[in-house]
């Protein structure tokens, strides 16, 4: 059993300067087969982290083990230097203070965009449904998309979708957004215009958590990139280094087939 | 040798079109002719006609009943609805319970599958008479003996067996996603399920909700075995009473005016549904 003291803020010498997110030896198996084997990961205000590494090896898991949709085995999870995997602890309060963009949009088909955008501030948040509204539709402007604010998702191509799956978790104003592959589903051409508004929050200074198997992306956008291989984080360093000086065998044969494959 | 080709015109493609479309329609009126009239003829020609056209066609009769058989139908009408509103909240608690699997309410969801499978399992004319008969034997305290009140709850249960098996298979078709997704924005439990899971359900089975409620209609006759004057008692009464079985006719033409137009508006959801999902239709010869 993990010490008491480590679930105690006070004892992690949280909150003042403590990461907005730090993972610490977490573990989650799908029944016999071992997705996650200790991660440990420690995420500052204003950074980007990427996960890359191939499909099956945990990026998503971790994510959404992050965003309470999956219990973990083992480990913590600290959000604001707060344990946020405490058995029987209420998951609903956490997942409203991080996003989560799926690969797959996940839109509400039967709600017109401005209402996707705006149901999580209105039901979780208890905004106004005026004032969601009207912030709703600032950030669809930004994102280029007021013009589509009326229509229903299926209406909207791929790359729209995903923007305004994006400007949906951004609503919240979470304190980190986490990003599954949020390229992944998309035809080529419109990865770009998702890939630049990615760029753009960052640049505000979003805390952001990002699974990509975008490597150009990966090395414009985070400050540290992680390798992940069987559930475990192989190398870990600046986009500089792990892209150019890997050290890790098992990194240099995951980049060399990128390479290969013309990916990189 | 070497044969000369004439080449297609558009025209000619036209023309031919249109003596199709022509043949095609007079093969129908043709065909239509001689079934209907052939039906028709053997029908009138029997020996029994004319007796029968006073018992059942009598328009005399027809006139003197229709206000006493409407005013039944009418007791039909509130009856249905009563019984569809009671069917629909029923039904959706059963295939909540059903569906999403909380350990408290273990004992509810064992009780719901034994509901579903009895109530599916009785005829409906069967459960009407025990309940109407048996629930007044009982003498229970607070429940009411009402015979249309009893014929009520017997119906509303028999259709909440078929309803909630309905909503159920419109509840798991929704993609655990749409659940996850709302879940990740950080909505409870409950709002996600009212919100994005409920609403998403319902529309996909709304056209065999409609025909689960067009045989309802219908069958809030059968509550008649049990005493209240609805519009099958009514005109049966008339029909003892008169010899004549004209007032049964005009019950029929009163559920017709109301079930034709529903069972129209089934089928065109029905048909929007197929075309909105893409599927190629190709019926009949060209």
């Amino acid at each position: 059993m993990r010490g008491r003291e480590l679930r105690d803020p006070a004892a992690t010498g949280a909150p003042a300067g403590a990461p907005v997110l730090e993972i610490r030896g977490v573990t989650k198996s799908y029944g016999d087969h071992p997705v996650l084997r200790g991660i440990d990961l420690a995420v500052g205000e204003h950074q980007a982290f990427a996960l890359i590494g191939a499909s099956g090896s945990g990026k998503s898991t971790l994510l959404r083990c992050i965003d309470l949709l999956e219990e973990i085995d083992d480990g913590d999870i600290f959000l604001d230097g707060e344990p946020i995997t405490v058995p029987g602890m209420n998951p609903v309060p956490v997942r409203r203070r991080l996003g989560l963009v799926f690969q797959s949009f996940n839109l509400f088909p039967h709600l017109r965009v401005i209402d996707n955008v705006t149901l999580g501030a209105t039901r979780a948040q208890k905004v106004p449904a005026a004032e969601a509204r009207r912030a709703a539709l600032e950030l669809l402007t930004r994102f280029g998309l007021e013009s589509r604010a009326r229509e229903y998702p299926d209406k909207l191509s791929g790359g729209q979708q995903q923007r305004v799956a994006i400007a949906r978790a951004m609503l919240t104003r979470p304190r980190a957004l986490l990003l599954d592959e949020v390229t992944s589903a998309l035809d080529p051409e419109l990865v770009g215009d998702v890939l630049d508004l990615i760029r753009e929050l960052k640049a505000e200074g979003m805390t952001m958590i990002l699974a990509t198997h975008e490597m150009s992306f990966a090395r414009d956008v985070a400050d540290q990139i992680c390798f992940l291989e069987d559930g475990r984080i192989i190398e870990q360093g600046t986009p500089e280094q792990i892209l150019t000086e890997p050290r890790e065998p098992a990194t240099q044969r995951f980049l060399s087939r990128l390479l290969h494959a013309n990916r990189l | 040798m070497s044969t000369e080709y004439q080449l297609t015109t558009r025209e000619d493609r036209v023309q031919s079109r249109r003596r199709r479309r022509r043949r095609d329609i007079l093969i129908s009126a043709v065909a239509t002719v001689v079934v209907v009239g052939g039906l028709v003829a053997r029908v009138v020609t029997a020996s029994g006609w004319n007796s029968f056209r006073e018992t059942f066609l009598s328009a005399t009769w027809f006139v003197k009943s229709i206000g006493g058989v409407a005013s039944g139908f009418w007791l039909d009408v509130r009856m249905f609805l009563i019984v569809e509103v009671c069917v629909l909240a029923l039904s959706l608690m059963i295939a909540l319970v059903r569906t999403f699997e909380y350990p408290l309410l273990y004992p509810v969801r064992l009780l719901a599958t034994v509901f579903v499978d009895v109530m599916r399992g009785i005829p409906t004319i069967l459960l009407i008479y025990l309940v109407g008969f048996g629930v007044p034997a009982l003498n229970l305290k607070g429940v009411p003996s009402a015979p249309v009140f009893l014929g009520e709850a017997a119906l509303a249960m028999n259709y909440a067996g078929f309803v909630s098996e309905v909503l159920r298979a419109g509840l798991m078709s929704i993609h655990p996603s749409q659940g996850q997704a709302a879940l990740a924005l950080g909505l409870t439990p409950a709002q996600t399920l009212r919100d994005v899971i409920i609403p998403q359900a319902v529309r996909r089975v709304v056209p065999p909700l409609l025909n689960d409620f067009i045989a309802l209609q219908k069958d809030v006759a059968l509550i008649s075995i049990l005493g209240p004057q609805e519009v099958f008692r009514t005109a049966q009464i008339f029909q003892e009473a008169n010899f004549n079985y004209t007032p049964l006719i005009a019950a029929c033409a009163l559920y017709l005016c109301v079930t034709v137009p529903m069972t129209r508006f089934v089928d065109r959801l029905q048909w929007r549904t197929v075309r909105q999902r893409g599927a190629v239709l190709a019926l009949g010869p060209r």
